[in-house]
C-alpha cells in the first residue's frame, strides 16, 4: 500500500460532534512496565463518551497494554506494572479503594478471538448477571439475555437455539456473542482488542455496522490493524509508535491532515 | 549356541551394511545422481541379509528340542524304553547330565548310549541351524546386491522395513495383554468348573483354607468374594474421599494460584511423593497411621481393630494424591487462557472463573484423572496388605479390618501351592474380576468424557 487509504469520511460530522462531547475516559502520564521492559511511555489522552475511538500502531506498540489499563486487565499479569493516572468520569480507578472486579463490570471487553464459554449461548450471555447479581428472577435474567442478543444483532439467527454451545456458532457469530455477553452487565464503556482480526469481510461489516449503533449507548475504544475500519467506525483516532503515543485527534484530520511525520508514514503504508 | 548366532546376525548386518554403503558411495563416485543415500542401500542390504537369519532362529528354537528328545529317546534301548510322561522325562534328564558330565556316579550303559546320542543330535542341530541362517543371509544378500543401482528407491524400501518392525513391536505388546487375559480367563473358567460361579459373585463367606489332606475338618473352602470387593471399594472410597479432592485442589492452586517461584519447589516436591515405593507408605500406615487411628479412636470411646481400613484407606489416599494432582494441573493448564481472560474481562473474580469456566472446561480430564486414580486405588497391593488385615470381614465399617481382591491374590499364592487347586485358581478368578472392573471403569470414563465432549466443544 503506498497511496493513501481509501477512507470514507461520511462520519466526519459526527467527529465533529464529538470533539465537544463529555470526556469519559482521561488517561494521564500512564507507563506500564512487563519486568524491566518498558512497554508504554507517557501516554496522557481524553476519550470521549458515547463515541468510538480508534488506536492504531504498528505491531508491538502498546495499543493492547494501553487497552487493558483502562479495566485493569493487566492486573492479571504478574509482571506488569503500571504508574499514572486513569480516571473514569472523574474517579481514578487505580486507587486503592477501587475493586477492579467491580470496574470490569463497568468496562466490558471483547478479544481479538471470540472466546466463547463452553457453555450454553444463553448461559455465555447470562454469565455476567448471574456472577454479579444483577437480575432477581429467571424471568429478568431471559429479558436481559435476550435484549443483550438483540443489541448484538444476534437474536434472530440464534433464538431457536439458545441451549446449544456458543462454541458451535461461526467466528463471526461467536464474536457477536462476546459482545452480547459483554453489553449484558449494562458496560459504560466496552473495550475492543482487534475484534475483527479473525473474521471474514462480510462478518467484519456486520460487527462494524453494529459498533456504530452501539455507539449511541457506550463509549467505545476499538485497537485496529485496518485503518479503512479506523476510518469506517471511529470518530476519532490514536496513533501509538514504540510505546508512545505519537498522536491523536478526530478520525478525519488524522487521516487527512497528520501532524507528525510517523504518523503520515504510517498511514501511508510506509511502515507498520 | 544362540548367543554365538546372535553375535553373527550382528556381524553379518554390519557387514552387509558397509557393503551396501560403499556401494552406494562408489555410485556416487561414478558420477551417478542416488535415488537415496548411501546409508539406505546399506540399511537395504543389511536388512535384507538379517530378515532370513531371524526366521531360521525363529523355526529352528522350537523344533530343535524336539529333535533332540525324539534322536535321544530312539537311542534308548528297549529294556530303558519309558512306559509313562513321567519316566521319559526322567530318562531325557538323566541323559542330558550325563552328556553334560554332570551325572553323579556311573550311568547305566543304556543311558550312556542315550547320551551320546543326544550330544550327536545337538550338535547336528546346531549346525543346522547356522547353516540354515547363512544360507538364507547370503540369498538375502544375492537377491539385494542385484537390485541396488543409482536409482534404486532404498529410501522407501526401508521406510517399509521400518514399518513392519513398529507393526511387530506393537504387535508384541497387544499380542501380550491379549495372551495374559485368556490364560487368567482359562483359569478362572477352571475354577468357575469346580466353584459355581455365583456362589462366587454373590456368596457373604470368604474363607479359602482348603484341606491338604482330605480327612481333615474344613475340607472345602467357601469362596464367597462379596466381602472382598466390599473391602476393596470401602478402602478405594475412603482413598478417594482423600486424593480427589485434595489432589483437585492442590492441581487448581499450582496453576491458578502459585506464583512460578513456588510452583517451581512444590511441584517436584508432589512428585517425589509420587515416587515413594508403595511398601514405604505400607510400613507407615502399618506402624504410624493405625496405631495412631487407634489411640484416637479409643480416647473417643470406639473401638478400633489395630488393622483398619481406615488406616489402609488414608494412606493410599495420600499415595494417589500426585496422581490426581499432576493430570489435573496439566488439563487445568490446557484451558486457554483466552478464556480466563474473557472471565475475567466480565469482572468475574478468580474463584468464580475456576469455578465458572475452567473446571467446566477441563472436567473431562479431571473425570479421567481421577477414574485412572481409582484403578490405583483398587489395584493396589501392598498398603492394603501391612494395614488392612487378612480378615474377611463384610462390614462398612472403616474402623474395622477388611480385606481386599488384591491382598486375597496375594495371600493365596504365596507359598506352595498346588496349581489346580481351588483355592489356587480362585486367585485367577479374583484377578479376572479386577481386570474386568478396571477394564469397565475406564470405558465408563471415556464415555463420560466423550459425552462431555458432544456437549461443549
Ligand atoms: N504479557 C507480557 N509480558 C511481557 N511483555 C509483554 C506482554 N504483553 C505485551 N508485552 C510487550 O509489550 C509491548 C507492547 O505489546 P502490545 O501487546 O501492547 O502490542 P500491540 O500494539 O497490541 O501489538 P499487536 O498489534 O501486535 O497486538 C510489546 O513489545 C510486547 O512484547
Ligand atoms: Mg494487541
Amino acid at each position: 500500500m503506498t497511496t493513501m487509504p481509501n477512507i470514507e469520511l461520511a462520519k466526519a460530522t459526527a467527529a465533529e460532534a464529538a470533539d465537544e462531547a463529555v470526556t469519559k475516559v482521561v488517561a494521564r502520564d500512564v507507563n506500564v512496565y512487563y519486568g524491566d521492559k518498558h512497554a508504554l511511555h507517557d501516554v496522557s489522552i481524553d476519550i470521549p463518551e458515547k463515541a468510538v475511538t480508534a488506536f492504531i500502531g504498528p505491531s508491538g506498540c502498546g495499543k493492547s497494554t494501553f487497552l487493558r489499563c483502562i479495566n485493569r486487565m493487566n492486573d492479571t499479569i504478574p509482571i506488569c506494572r503500571v504508574s499514572g493516572r486513569i480516571e473514569i468520569d472523574g474517579s481514578d480507578i487505580y486507587d486503592r479503594g477501587l475493586d477492579p472486579v467491580q470496574l470490569r463490570a463497568k468496562v466490558g471487553m471483547v478479544f481479538q478471538k471470540p472466546n466463547p464459554f463452553p457453555k450454553s449461548i444463553y448461559e455465555n450471555v447470562a454469565y455476567g448477571p448471574r456472577i454479579h447479581g444483577l437480575t432477581s428472577s429467571k424471568a429478568d435474567l431471559d429479558e436481559v439475555v435476550t435484549m443483550s442478543l438483540k443489541r448484538a444483532g444476534l437474536y434472530e439467527e440464534v433464538k431457536d437455539r439458545l441451549t446449544s454451545p456458543g462454541t458451535g456458532l461461526s467466528g463471526g457469530q461467536q464474536q457477536r456473542l462476546c459482545i452480547a455477553r459483554a453489553i449484558a452487565v449494562n458496560p459504560e464503556v466496552i473495550l475492543m482488542d482487534e475484534p475483527c482480526s479473525a473474521l471474514d469481510p462480510i462478518a467484519t461489516a456486520k460487527i462494524e455496522e453494529l459498533i456504530d449503533e452501539l455507539r449511541e449507548n457506550y463509549t467505545i475504544v476499538i485497537v485496529t490493524h485496518s485503518m479503512q475500519q479506523a476510518a469506517r467506525v471511529s470518530q476519532r483516532t490514536a496513533f501509538f509508535h514504540l510505546g508512545k503515543l505519537v498522536e491523536e485527534g478526530s478520525t478525519e484530520q488524522i487521516f487527512t491532515a497528520p501532524q507528525d511525520k510517523r504518523t503520515q508514514d504510517y498511514i501511508t503504508g510506509r511502515f507498520g | 549356541m544362540v548367543s554365538l548366532f546372535f553375535l553373527l546376525i550382528v556381524a553379518v548386518a554390519l557387514a552387509a551394511f558397509a557393503f551396501g554403503r560403499s556401494r552406494g558411495r562408489a555410485f556416487v563416485g561414478g558420477g551417478a545422481r542416488l535415488h537415496s543415500l548411501p546409508v539406505y542401500h546399506g540399511l537395504f542390504l543389511a536388512t535384507l541379509c538379517v530378515l532370513p537369519m531371524l526366521v531360521a532362529l525363529a523355526v529352528w528354537t522350537p523344533l530343535a528340542p524336539r529333535y533332540v528328545e525324539a534322536r535321544t529317546l530312539a537311542a534308548l534301548p528297549a529294556d530303558l524304553a519309558p512306559q509313562n510322561a513321567l519316566e521319559q522325562e526322567g530318562r531325557l534328564r538323566e541323559a542330558r547330565l550325563v552328556a553334560l558330565g554332570q551325572f553323579a556316579g556311573t550311568p547305566d550303559p543304556g543311558i550312556a548310549v542315550a547320551a551320546d546320542a543326544y550330544s550327536g543330535a545337538r550338535t547336528e542341530a546346531e549346525v543346522a541351524l547356522l547353516v540354515l541362517g547363512l544360507a538364507g543371509a547370503a540369498a538375502g544378500f544375492a537377491f539385494g546386491r542385484r537390485r541396488l543401482a543409482p536409482d534404486f528407491r532404498a529410501r522407501n524400501s526401508f521406510e517399509h522395513v521400518t514399518k513392519v518392525v513398529l507393526i511387530a513391536c506393537s504387535g508384541v505388546a497387544i499380542l501380550t495383554t491379549v495372551g495374559i487375559v485368556f490364560s487368567v480367563l482359562f483359569e478362572t473358567l477352571r475354577f468357575f468348573a469346580r466353584y459355581p460361579w455365583y456362589d462366587f459373585l454373590f456368596g457373604l463367606q470368604w474363607s479359602p483354607q482348603t484341606a491338604i489332606r482330605a480327612d481333615q475338618v474344613g475340607q472345602s473352602g467357601t469362596f464367597g468374594a462379596v466381602p472382598l470387593f466390599a473391602g476393596t471399594t470401602l478402602i478405594m472410597l475412603i482413598a478417594m474421599m482423600v486424593a480427589g479432592p485434595v489432589g483437585l485442589f492442590a492441581a487448581i492452586y499450582m496453576s491458578e494460584y502459585a506464583t512460578p517461584r513456588v510452583r517451581a519447589v512444590a511441584k517436584p516436591v508432589l512428585e517425589v511423593l509420587a515416587g515413594i515405593p508403595t511398601v514405604v507408605f505400607g510400613f507407615f500406615a502399618a506402624l504410624t497411621v493405625a496405631p495412631f487411628i487407634k489411640s484416637v479412636g479409643e480416647t473417643l470411646g470406639l473401638s478400633v481393630a489395630s488393622e483398619s481400613a481406615l488406616a489402609a484407606g488414608l494412606v493410599m489416599g495420600v499415595m494417589i494424591i500426585p496422581f490426581v494432582s499432576s493430570l489435573s494441573d496439566d488439563v487445568i493448564n490446557a484451558v486457554p487462557q483466552s478464556l480466563r481472560d474473557g472471565s475475567y474481562g466480565m469482572g468475574a473474580t478468580r474463584s468464580e472463573t475456576i469455578k465458572r469456566v475452567v473446571l467446566p472446561a477441563a472436567l473431562p480430564g479431571i473425570v479421567s484423572a481421577l477414574m485412572l486414580a481409582i484403578s490405583r486405588a483398587v489395584g493396589e497391593t501392598m498398603i492394603v496388605v501391612m494395614a488392612a488385615g487378612l480378615a474377611g470381614n463384610l462390614t462398612f465399617n472403616p474402623l474395622e479390618a477388611v480385606t481386599t481382591v488384591t491382598v486375597q491374590i496375594k495371600t493365596l499364592l504365596v507359598g506352595d501351592q498346588e496349581f489346580d487347586s481351588a483355592k489356587t485358581l480362585s486367585a485367577f478368578a479374583l484377578g479376572f474380576v479386577l481386570f474386568f472392573f478396571t477394564l469397565a471403569l475406564n470405558i465408563i470414563a471415556l464415555r463420560i468424557v466423550r459425552k462431555y465432549r458432544e456437549q461443549y466443544d
